[in-house]
């Protein structure tokens, strides 16, 4: 009857499993790769040393990173079979997050250059009625 | 026999290879079904706080000859915040944990740090807030400050609305003890908790860090 057990083929998001000192270890290595992703974070934004222009997609990489480790460890988002549904649901979402921010950053960067001063197209279309 | 038959032809049961719409296994228990919805509903969260991002996002630079980013914001503040928040996140673990194995002290202890460390993060926030309107960088200054106190407002009205429900499960855990769904909405809670400290990593880093570069 174990085919009609269904904790064998699903886990809930965030719950841990396993014995208290795997639970336990994945806090702990969730905790220290968070704090260490966030340190690199600050020294990255606070040192001189780097090269300037790259430093924010530096730094949102890192915080893609952590976001991925806080996933992870904290809400045991896996890649294993008992995991399918969370993971489809979560990458539906992470779908929906990047066309909303790309596509309104995009979009509106635009519109912005276009509501500028008309340039020399523009001005050369308007001509020509 | 034949009513036995009649329901496997019409697809009505459970028996053999019939399909259910269910999968063959029928519909998941309760403690897969309750957290996964609640997993959703995170999830569309996100993409609530993703539509708010891009407002700051294209925004940011609207000052209106007002302050910006550089001159308002105080790194040292932010990653007290940070790591409030993150310790926050790690023993509501904990306390998942200690919950599992129903242990009523270690879990009240681990939720009670909870909250506290949350109350450090909302109190630095508040704080933070009643400088910079009291600097007169409010809401109404400036369209970049409108979008400011709206993606950072809204997630400290997360973590306040957090604070109150993880008051309301350290009550029930109390009065009801470990009972299967009291478990589960302390499972749901442990989700949104973390959920807000990932939204958090993008505050801080777009916000906050990207804000400051020199």
């Amino acid at each position: 009857m174990t085919e009609h057990d269904p904790e064998l083929h699903n886990v809930a998001p965030g719950e841990p499993h396993d014995s208290l000192l795997t639970e336990t270890l994945s806090y702990v290595i969730g905790l220290g790769l968070a704090l260490l992703l966030t340190g690199i974070s600050f020294w990255v934004a606070s040192t001189g040393t780097l090269w300037g222009p790259g430093v924010a997609t530096g730094l949102v990489v890192l915080a893609i990173a952590q976001m991925g480790v806080h996933l992870v460890f904290f809400l045991h988002i896996t890649s294993g079979p008992d995991n399918t549904n969370n993971v489809l649901a979560l990458a539906f979402g992470v779908l929906i997050v990047f066309l909303v921010m790309v596509g309104t950053i995009v979009i509106m960067a635009q519109m912005n250059h276009n509501m500028g001063a008309p340039s020399e197209e523009l001005m050369n279309l308007q001509m020509q009625h | 026999m034949s009513t036995h038959a009649e329901a496997a032809a019409v697809g009505l049961t459970h028996q053999g290879s019939e399909d259910t719409g269910l999968g063959h296994r029928g519909p998941e228990s309760k403690s897969i079904v309750v957290p996964y919805g609640f997993w959703l509903f995170i999830l569309s969260d996100m993409v609530l706080f993703s539509a708010l991002f891009a407002s700051y996002a294209t925004l940011v630079h609207a000052t209106d000859g007002g302050p910006d980013t550089n001159q308002l914001f105080d790194r040292k503040l932010v990653a007290v915040e940070t790591l409030a928040l993150l310790s926050s996140s790690f023993v509501c673990g904990l306390a998942m944990i200690a919950a599992k194995r129903k242990n009523m002290q270690l879990t009240q202890v681990w939720l009670l740090l909870t909250g506290l460390t949350g109350l450090v993060f909302l109190g630095i926030e508040l704080f933070e807030f009643g400088k910079m309107i009291g600097e007169g960088a409010g809401p109404q200054r400036s369209a970049f400050l409108s979008s400011f106190f709206t993606l950072v407002g809204c997630h400290g009205a997360h973590v306040t609305a957090g604070l109150l429900w993880l008051g309301t499960m350290m009550a029930q855990i109390w009065a009801k003890g470990f009972r299967q769904d009291i478990i589960r909405r302390l499972l749901c809670f442990s989700v949104f908790w973390h959920a807000l400290d990932i939204i958090w990593v993008a505050i801080f880093t777009i916000v906050y860090l990207i804000g400051t570069l020199p």
